[in-house]
């Protein structure tokens, strides 16, 4: 370790420490024979371990040991028992609050589909009865339309029938008074013209005359 | 010893303890051992104790480092590692706590003692051992017979296997122990020349710009490898522990 060899540079002149009171099990450079232990404890408690690199010093090692496992031990139960539990359980509470917030969620959305389904399907079954009533009504007034035009027809082709023979009727009795008509007309303009009297069968043969010459 | 670069490491004793001739005394070190089971212990505890359905800042944090680590341990171990869940998220909550501590001026830097890293990796080795004897009996020792070797390579593979499971305590521990240590002496050092060249009068301290921004610089650094540390610390356990899990399964 360069470290180690550097410092040793600024320091050359710290002594060897004898072991410290607690000479590690590790058999480091600290390990003293026991009997000097013995001797150098006193002394030894304030001594600065100046010659060996801290880390590397094995003094200290049972101290760090202890009080590592006594610390790293509580932390340990405390985490065990209390940290790992309460962060657990708050991070399921969540969970379970987001899962339960999830299924209510699908559930009122199924529901909204139902209502929806509900919804068309009435629509639909309402359309197709709208749909058959205005069906009905438009046959209905089909029906009525055709039976009222042949009705009026059937009324008109009578009246026109009976203004037929009744223009038939007046058209012969026509033809019959046309003589009677000419032969008056005949006779008032012989008088208009000369004054005398035709008599009445000769203005009706030149009538029939002119009837059969026309 | 002001600008002596090894002087933050030195162990001071506080409460002298003595037990059959051993040094159990209660030292800095100790000190930031409980400092550090405090904060991170104190945190997560008040961080949580309001149990809210939608949390407040301390409770994000605290929730988040419970599901980053048993994010890792699950991918890493599958949901049979999840037993070990307390002590995965105990290591890497102590290591991060401990880093992140030691980034205070004249605050103890814990896990730059390799003692202290080799404690936590023997640990998570020793659980790998005894977990893996405990669940799979002799079958745990496929872990160092991989599938679909041929004959005549398996000793040769068996033999890496083996060195290369012994030697993961001493890469777990040194790795974050070497890690700590010199980026701690590089900040020291730095800023040491900051004071030295101040020293000097008008020039010096004009030079003295440089180092300074270099130790603004690492201390940036030195946060992100106090995160980084605990994570690899963290990811590493998972997979020894995956081992532990499935033992025939790579």
């Amino acid at each position: 370790m360069f470290v180690t060899s550097a410092y040793a540079q600024t320091a050359p002149a710290a002594p060897e420490t004898p072991a410290a009171p607690g000479a590690a099990p590790a058999g480091d450079t600290h390990a003293a024979p026991a009997g000097e232990m013995h001797t150098e404890t006193g002394a030894a408690h304030g001594g600065e371990h100046a010659g060996t690199f801290p880390p590397f010093d094995a003094t200290y090692y049972p101290s760090m040991l202890l009080w590592l496992v006594i610390t790293f031990g509580i932390f340990y139960i405390l985490i065990k028992n209390v940290i790992v539990p309460r962060v657990g359980g708050i991070l399921e509470n969540r969970n379970g609050r987001i899962a339960q917030d999830l299924d209510e969620a699908s559930r009122l959305k199924a529901e909204a589909d139902a209502a929806v389904e509900t919804y068309e399907r009435e629509l639909a079954t309402a359309r197709a009865k709208s749909h058959a009533i205005a069906e009905a009504a438009r046959e209905a007034a089909k029906v009525k339309a055709a039976a009222d035009r042949s009705a009026i027809e059937a009324e008109l082709a009578e009246k026109l029938a009976a203004a037929e023979r009744r223009i038939g009727e007046i058209k012969t009795q026509a033809f019959t008074q046309v003589g009677q008509i000419a032969e008056e007309t005949a006779s008032a303009i012989v008088d208009q013209l000369i004054g005398g009297n035709a008599s009445n069968e000769d203005i009706r043969a030149a009538v029939a005359a002119a009837k059969m010459g026309a | 010893m002001a600008n002596d670069p090894i002087h933050q490491f030195q162990i001071s004793k506080i409460v002298p303890i003595e037990i059959g001739g051993l040094d159990f005394s209660f030292t800095n070190a100790s000190l930031f051992m409980v400092a550090t089971v405090a904060c991170a212990a104190g945190f997560l505890y008040f961080a949580t104790s309001q149990r809210a359905l939608i949390p407040g800042r301390g409770q994000s944090v605290a929730e988040m480092s419970y599901e980053f680590i048993a994010n890792m341990l699950r991918e890493g171990a599958g949901s049979g590692g999840m037993k070990f869940f307390p002590l995965v998220f105990s290591l890497f909550m102590f290591v991060l706590t401990a880093n992140l501590l030691g980034m205070f001026p004249y605050f103890y830097t814990i896990t730059s003692q390799i003692i202290v890293t080799f404690a936590l990796a023997v640990l998570v080795v020793g659980t790998v051992l005894v977990y893996g004897f405990y669940k799979h009996g002799f079958h745990f020792l496929q872990i160092f017979v991989p599938s679909g070797v041929p004959g005549a390579l398996l000793p040769l593979v068996v033999t890496i296997e083996i060195i290369s499971f012994l030697s993961r305590p001493v890469s777990l521990s040194v790795r974050l122990f070497a890690n700590m240590l010199a980026g701690h002496i590089t900040l020291k050092v730095f800023a040491g020349f900051v004071a030295s060249l101040g020293a000097l009068g008008a020039v010096g301290i004009g030079g003295a710009i440089l180092p300074l921004l270099m130790t603004v610089a690492l201390t940036g650094l030195e946060f992100l490898v106090a995160f980084l540390q605990a994570y690899v610390f963290a990811v590493l356990t998972c997979m020894y522990l995956n081992d532990a899990v499935h033992p025939g399964g790579h």
